[in-house]
């Protein structure tokens, strides 16, 4: 064991230099947290359509900080399915984070402790993932900490509002913000198909699969959550065993 | 069987943590096995492609709006906007067409 103490990181926020990462932080979360304040808007609707009070809304998106993570979620709480299916939709609409949580790890200071390791892992959304990667060298946590100290309000209070209004707007404009989440979801999967004809194909195949399984007969029955979990087993483990991928490009989402 | 929703909402917490803490903390290691590797890479876009369609077209009060707000949000997505642009697009869209729809 070296005897080297210097190559312990501290993060404390007495240090100036942690106050003005923290901020730099909290600024780049400004337009992250506008972003997800329309989209968890929307969630919203969807989780008060589940049968959530604006309280619970909250709650999710405070704990669970995830936009396709909650939403399946919410599909399985309107079904009122078993609460193992809960456990592994969360599981699977979340995987990525699996991967980001690896990738990120990676540029954790060595010897950075436990309790900097399970602050990061809650940072660990898309886009305050994105621009923690992006930073150079070995990634100061408090960066991240501003980050999400701006954006998960925003994302939370979305959600509450969204699942409050609801209720006590107009249908038309309930209607219109429904499909903001879905607009998000798209704007997550087409860029990378337009680079990655595989993904392309992937997402034109999910189309009609699912689509499928929501109309035919035998399958229509199971409850959307059901459906989403074995689509996605099947569609990315085919993908995988068909197509694996060099380690080097498979990063991020 | 009634259930609730504080449970529920305990689980999906306890999982969505769980996912991102694990590496972090006791894992620190890079995934090794290509076909896990390769299958945790595809799952985010095979996932969200599926709870995208046809839910989409369901979520509107008319399909139609619901499936013009696919076909624009893909084409504004394909064209570069960002996350909250075409979000936005896609709402305008199924508002505007449901002014005339419904």
């Amino acid at each position: 064991m070296s005897t080297n103490t210097g190559s312990v990181p501290s993060y404390s926020l007495r240090r100036a230099e942690n106050r003005n990462i923290f901020v730099k932080g909290m600024r780049d979360g400004i337009p992250i947290g506008l972003g997800y304040f329309a989209v968890s808007f929307s969630l919203g609707i969807a989780a008060g359509n589940a049968g959530l009070n604006p309280f619970q809304s909250f709650l999710v998106s405070l704990l669970c900080t995830a936009s396709a993570g909650e939403y399946a979620g919410f599909t399985v709480i309107a079904a009122g399915s078993a609460y193992l299916e809960i456990a592994l939709i969360t599981f699977i609409a979340n995987a990525r984070y699996l991967l980001m949580s690896c990738a990120l790890s990676q540029r954790v200071k060595p010897g950075t402790s436990l309790i900097h390791r399970f602050g990061l892992a809650y940072t660990i959304t898309d886009e305050v993932f994105a621009i923690s990667i992006a930073r150079p060298d070995y990634l100061n946590p408090n960066y991240s900490y501003g980050a999400m100290l701006v954006a998960t309000p925003c994302w939370s209070i979305g959600t509450a509002l969204g699942c409050l209004a609801g209720n006590l707007m107009p249908a038309r404009l309930v209607s219109a913000f429904s499909v903001a989440l879905f607009g998000m979801f798209l704007a997550v999967i087409i860029p990378p198909a337009k680079k990655d004809k595989l993904i392309a194909g992937l997402i034109v195949i999910c189309f009609l699969a699912s689509a499928a399984a929501a109309y035919l007969p035998l399958t229509s029955s199971l409850s959307g959550g059901t459906r989403t979990i074995f689509l996605t087993l099947l569609i990315a483990g085919g993908a995988a065993l068909l197509f694996p991928r060099d380690s080097e490009t498979s990063g991020q989402a | 069987m009634e259930r609730n929703n504080y449970i529920y909402i305990l689980i999906m917490a306890l999982v969505s943590y769980a996912i991102r803490s694990l590496p972090m903390t006791l894992i620190r290691k890079q995934i090794k096995s290509r076909f896990l590797q390769s299958f945790l890479y595809y799952v985010p876009y095979v996932t969200l492609a599926v709870m995208t369609f046809p839910a989409i077209v369901e979520a509107t009060s008319s399909p139609v709006a619901g499936a013009a707000a696919l076909v624009v949000g893909i084409l504004a997505a394909w064209f570069g906007l960002g996350l909250f642009p075409v979000a936005v697009i896609c709402c305008t869209v199924v508002f505007l067409l449901e002014l005339f729809l419904i």
